[in-house]
Order: structure tokens, then C-alpha cells, then sequence
């Protein structure tokens, strides 16, 4: 224990610096299927919950393990769930309905290379589209990607806080580099668990009556005196089905997706560094942020007119500063470890004010600091 | 409206999509005179799945998730387990819970969670039109068996039987009586438990499969097919052919229930043992 900073340090794993961060949480309630690179985090819950008397399940599946999750939500407990790719994609259907019964679930993506079963041993991040949209309909979610185990603790406690009050699924998506790599954590030892307030029960409550913001008020359980009435199909404040009314599946739909698009400044999260000045700017998330920030220091002490932006709320996508960067600096590079799904958005948010590069990197590797401020370079000179 | 009902009804989510003539409302009925004799309404967690069945507890003032395509059960078991004091029932149909939602079921019953499950078979996929089943006799005509159905019928209760479920029983849609004493056991037993329910579909099995939308007629041509347990125990193999079974099938307290065992989990776990 570091008394001066009154912190713990442990060193971790990034997938038990999930988990912990969950535990810290209040998370109480586990429910998850074998997964490559994941497991670990089912392994902590399973040795861990049962000790603060809270639930660790394996299920039969990822389906039932995320519809597992919601029921103990509205259950009562703080839940949440941990899979990889595969197993994100069999949960799809229950991230669709934990949006339209607004459930607060945590749902932690160790992304492997993909697609189908990929490469289960190797890192990727291939998955930042399915987070967003990858269940059928019109919905939003939140989705925060840490790059390092410091970050994996910090952002998986952040994940429950964000999923109670924006009532919506939030995604970590972690990577197998950070679920397998071990670092020093510091964790704050008068963390609080998150609070999860119960809403004001009066004799005409109605589950699903937003406020002007669009968001409901506290997390109601059962057997609390609600009555609640939960459906996945579009319904009415009171949780009656809306059949085909059209005003009221209008207004519902578009009440869950703007409650979050509508905070997205309120839910940035991003590092900025030396932008002010910056000339060519780095874009990076998740573990390319590593070599992308050590490549930006070296350039800069070289004396070079570059910056960078590390974003940590990847969904909602920060594209008010994105826009704003790309007025001062005149190119854009994005490394992701994909086929360059950030590098669409990043090109959406500058439109056409800065040039907008894409690092892409598939087969499990990671880039490294010498691509990186060679790709810098090359596009100084420009 | 009947004091039960009016004691109970959600009655901002009727009327109800039910059919003229349809088992259904005798499902709910029998449900919530079990719950009402339990004096239970406050402890229950109600969970339907998607089908006919599966709006059953939507009708019902309590707590309540109608869910999505067979997994009640998934959902059903985050709820006990958030708090195993509480009653959960699941309403779910022969497609909903045997089809795609049959690895569910079958999980469930190992674990011998304490959920009951009403299952209502109408043997049929009724919302959608009168397509073929997980329970459609061998032969029968559906929309999607046009020359007859080629493929063999589960028996729930066989396969709740096999996989851990520790009470069982079968009724029909024109037994209430049976049905809410069977409901009542179900929901009172500590473990797994199936209610079966064989219920007359008018409007797409009677229609599509039987060529005859008569409910009483129907409901008598689903229970021709069935034999009672008294009558099993003494009948010969031929007079149980291709007979389901009718009453209470299995009923034992002999296996540990799933939250009482996380109970002694904790216990191991925390050292207090």
C-alpha cells in the first residue's frame, strides 16, 4: 500500500484488472461461457464473487449468458458478462434487448482477430462496428477501450457507473495484448462501489417516462413494489407493447439513441497531447495508442509540429473534436488493427478539412512506434 | 370480470391477442388462482418467451419481462439467483422452450433450478401461421409439413425427466382444476419443475393440422392421445403406445436445488463450513 498517495498497487493482468474493476464496481453477478483470450476474467469472477456473496455462472452458452446478466440486473444486482468475438456475436440479441428495456449490463469484449472463429490467440480490433451495431434496429450503446491494465481497471468501473445512468449496455473492449499483458495498477483504496439509486415509486409510475434529457430516473428491481413490465417490443412509458402506433415506436426509438448521442460531449473521454500546435495529428484507441504516444514524444522532442488524440470513449465516436483538430492540422493518421472501421469516422468528422491516413494492421500484430513516426514523417514532408 | 381477474389483471394491456376459443386464457386463469391461493403475487418474477404462450404473464399486475425467442430461462435464472427468495414462472411454448429454446431447457433442468416452467403445447407454431413444431405429431399437415410432418415429436417431460428436472407433470387445457392444483405443486416444489399444458390451438393447429376449428372437439383429440399415470402403471405396452402421459409424472425432493447449492458454494468458499 502507497499511504502518501492512500493507493494499493498491484501488478495485473488486463483481464484481472477487469475483473477487479468490476468487483470495485459493485458487481455482483457473473454469467459467462469459456472463451479464448476472455477466460481469465471468468476465472477471477468464479474465485472472487463467491466471496463477497455475490453469483459467478457458467452457462450453457453466451446467449444465456448474457440474458443471464440482464435478468440478475433486473434482479437487482450490478451484472455484467465477458466474452471475445464468437461469443460477442451469439450475444447480439441480448444487447438488443438490454437497449430497449434500457438494462444496465456491462458486456467486456477481449477482442481476438476475426472474423468467425479468427484467431483466438491473437489480438485484434475488429469489433468496433458489431459494438456499435451489431444487433438488428435502430439503438445506441456506449463502448470505452482502455490501452493499458491501469486503464482496464479505471474504464471497467467507469463502464458500471455510465450503465446505470445512461440505462443502456456499455461495452470494454479490451484486446488480447492488454487481457494478456500484466502491469502495474494503481487502484484508489477508498473506491466506492457505484451507487444504483431507485426510482421515486408513486401509484402512476411508469417505468419507461423519461425526463426532458431522455434519460429514466435510477434502476427499479423486482419485487420492489414496481410492477414492472419489461418487453423487447416497442412500447408505451407504462411497458405496455405499442403495437403499430407509430408516434409512440417513433419517439421511443429515437429517445433510446439520442439519450446517448444527444450526451456525447458529457461522455468524452480522450487524452490530448500537444495539439496545440500540431500539424499532423495521431488518432488512436485501445493498444496502438502505446506505440502511437511513444512515437509522438520522440517526434516531438525532436522539435516536429505533431499531436495526438487517444480516445477512451470510442462509442459515442468524439467527432465534435475530431472536427475541431481538423481545422488547425492538415493530415490525420489513424493505426487500428483492423481494415480501418475508425478511419470512416475519422474521415466523417474531418470532411475533407484535414487528410485523413489509415494505418491498418491485421494478423494479430500490433504497430510499432517506428511504423508509426515513419508514417508521421512521410506525411510532414507533404 | 371475475374477482381473480379483477384482482390481478394488468388491465392497461388488454385486451389480449389471444384467438377465440384458445387454451390460453385457461392458462392464465389456472396460473393466477395458483398464485392467489399461494398469496404469492408480491414474490413472483413472471417471464414469457415469444409465441401465444409467451404474453401469458403480460396480462398479469406483477413483475414482469417478456422476453425474447426461447430464452425465458436464461433470463428467469439471473432473476433467482439475484434474489432466490423469489417465485419465478416461466409461460413459454412447445416452440418457444423445445425448439429454440431447447438447450435452455434442458441446462435449466440439470441445474434443478427452482423455476417452474408452464409450458403450453399446442403443437404448432401458432403467431406465425401454423408452422410445424418440435411437437407436431409424426404426419401431421402444417404449413411447413404440407405432405405431413416427416419428423418425429419430443415429449418434454421425457426430456425434462432425463436431463434433472425433479417435478413433472402433464395436463391439459380442459382440466383447470388439475392444472391449478399441478401450477400450485410446481410453484411450491424446491427444484426444477415442468408443467405441461396440451392445449387446443383452433385458429392454426385446428385449422391447418385438424381440418376443424372446434376447440372442445379439439382439445378431446389431444387428450385421446394421452393415458393417465394411474392407468399406465397397469396398462400393457400396447395400450401405452404412442400415448403421452397425463398427471403427475415425477415429483422428488432427493436432489439439491441450484441456489441452495450456490448456498453451500458460499459456504465452502467463505470457510464457514
Amino acid at each position: 500500500m502507497d499511504k502518501e498517495n492512500n493507493k494499493q498497487v498491484k501488478i495485473l493482468q488486463g483481464n484481472e484488472a477487469v475483473a477487479d474493476g468490476a468487483i470495485a464496481a459493485g458487481c455482483q453477478f457473473f454469467a459467462g461461457y469459456p472463451i479464448t483470450p476472455a477466460t481469465e476474467i471468468a476465472e477471477v469472477m468464479a474465485q472472487k464473487l463467491p466471496l463477497s456473496g455475490g453469483v459467478f455462472m457458467q452457462m450453457e452458452d453466451e446467449i444465456a449468458s448474457v440474458c443471464t446478466v440482464i435478468g440478475a440486473s433486473y434482479g437487482g444486482m450490478l451484472a455484467c458478462t465477458a466474452s471475445s468475438g464468437p461469443g460477442i456475436t451469439l450475444m447480439q440479441e441480448g444487447v438488443g434487448y438490454a437497449a430497449t428495456v434500457e438494462a444496465p449490463i456491462v458486456i467486456i469484449n477481449v477482442m481476438r482477430g476475426g472474423p468467425s472463429t479468427g484467431m483466438p490467440t491473437a489480438a485484434g480490433q475488429q469489433d468496433l462496428y458489431q459494438a456499435k451495431y451489431g444487433s438488428h434496429g435502430d439503438y445506441q450503446i456506449i463502448a470505452l477501450m482502455p490501452s493499458s491494465c491501469q486503464e482496464a481497471f479505471e474504464l471497467t468501473y467507469k463502464a458500471f457507473e455510465l450503465a446505470l445512468k445512461y440505462r443502456v449496455p456499455v461495452y470494454v473492449l479490451t484486446d488480447e495484448i492488454i487481457g494478456h499483458t500484466r502491469e502495474k495498477v494503481h487502484i484508489p483504496s477508498d473506491l466506492k462501489p457505484v451507487e444504483r439509486k431507485k426510482p421515486e415509486l408513486t401509484a402512476d409510475y411508469k417505468p419507461f417516462e423519461a425526463g426532458p434529457d431522455g434519460l429514466l430516473d435510477g434502476m427499479p428491481a423486482f419485487n420492489e413494489g414496481y410492477k414492472l413490465l419489461l418487453d423487447g417490443q416497442l412500447h408505451k412509458p407504462d411497458g405496455n407493447r405499442a403495437g403499430t402506433l407509430p408516434d409512440v415506436c417513433d419517439s421511443m426509438v429515437r429517445r433510446i439513441c439520442n439519450k446517448i448521442t444527444d450526451h456525447a460531449k458529457d461522455l468524452y473521454d480522450c487524452e490530448e497531447l500537444f495539439l496545440e500546435d500540431a500539424e499532423v495529428v495521431v488518432i488512436c484507441f485501445g493498444s496502438p495508442a502505446r506505440p502511437a504516444i511513444r512515437a509522438i514524444k520522440e517526434l516531438k522532442n525532436e522539435g516536429k509540429k505533431v499531436g495526438c488524440l487517444k480516445i477512451r470513449t470510442i462509442w459515442p465516436f468524439p467527432a465534435e473534436k475530431v472536427k475541431e483538430i481538423a481545422k488547425t492540422a492538415h493530415t490525420l493518421i489513424v493505426p487500428e488493427m483492423n481494415m480501418g472501421q475508425i478511419t470512416q469516422e475519422v474521415e466523417r468528422a474531418a470532411a475533407g478539412q484535414a487528410h485523413v491516413f489509415s494505418m491498418t494492421l491485421l494478423g494479430g500484430l500490433l504497430h510499432t512506434p517506428q511504423d508509426i513516426m515513419t508514417e508521421i514523417e512521410k506525411r510532414i514532408l507533404k | 370480470m371475475n374477482p381473480i381477474g379483477e384482482k390481478y389483471l394488468r388491465k392497461s394491456a388488454l385486451p389480449s391477442i389471444w384467438c377465440p376459443g384458445c387454451g390460453n386464457g385457461t392458462v392464465l386463469s389456472a396460473a393466477l388462482r395458483a398464485i392467489d391461493e399461494l398469496e404469492i403475487i408480491d414474490r413472483v418474477g413472471l417471464v414469457g418467451g415469444i409465441g401465444c404462450a409467451g404474453w401469458i404473464p403480460v396480462y398479469i399486475n406483477a413483475d414482469v419481462m417478456h422476453t425474447l425467442h426461447g430464452r425465458t430461462l436464461p433470463f428467469a435464472t439471473g432473476l433467482k439467483m439475484s434474489d432466490p427468495s423469489r417465485k419465478i414462472i416461466v409461460f413459454s411454448g412447445d416452440g418457444d422452450c423445445l425448439g429454440i429454446g431447447g438447450n435452455h431447457f434442458i441446462h435449466s433442468a440439470r441445474r434443478n433450478i427452482d423455476i417452474t416452467v408452464i409450458l403450453v403445447n399446442n403443437q404448432i407454431y401458432g403467431m406465425t401461421g401454423g408452422q410445424v413444431s418440435p411437437c407436431t405429431p409424426l404426419v401431421a399437415k402444417s404449413k411447413t409439413s404440407v405432405f405431413g410432418n416427416p419428423e418425429m415429436p419430443f415429449d418434454s417431460t421425457k426430456i425434462a425427466r432425463a436431463a434433472g428436472a425433479t417435478y413433472i407433470a402433464r395436463w391439459s387445457a380442459g382440466q383447470p382444476r388439475q392444472l391449478t392444483r399441478a401450477i400450485k405443486e410446481a410453484i411450491e416444489h424446491k427444484g426444477f419443475s415442468l408443467v405441461e399444458v396440451l392445449s387446443q390451438c383452433p385458429t392454426q393447429a385446428g385449422r391447418v393440422t385438424h381440418g376443424m376449428a372446434d376447440p372442445t372437439k379439439l382439445l378431446n383429440l389431444l387428450r385421446s392421445n394421452t393415458i393417465s399415470v394411474k392407468k399406465a402403471e397397469k396398462a400393457t405396452a400396447e395400450e401405452r403406445a404412442g400415448k403421452m402421459l397425463m398427471g403427475t409424472i415425477f415429483n422428488s425432493d432427493e436432489d439439491v436445488e441450484f441456489s441452495e447449492s450456490y448456498k453451500n458454494l458460499v459456504e465452502r468458499a467463505t470457510g464457514s463450513v
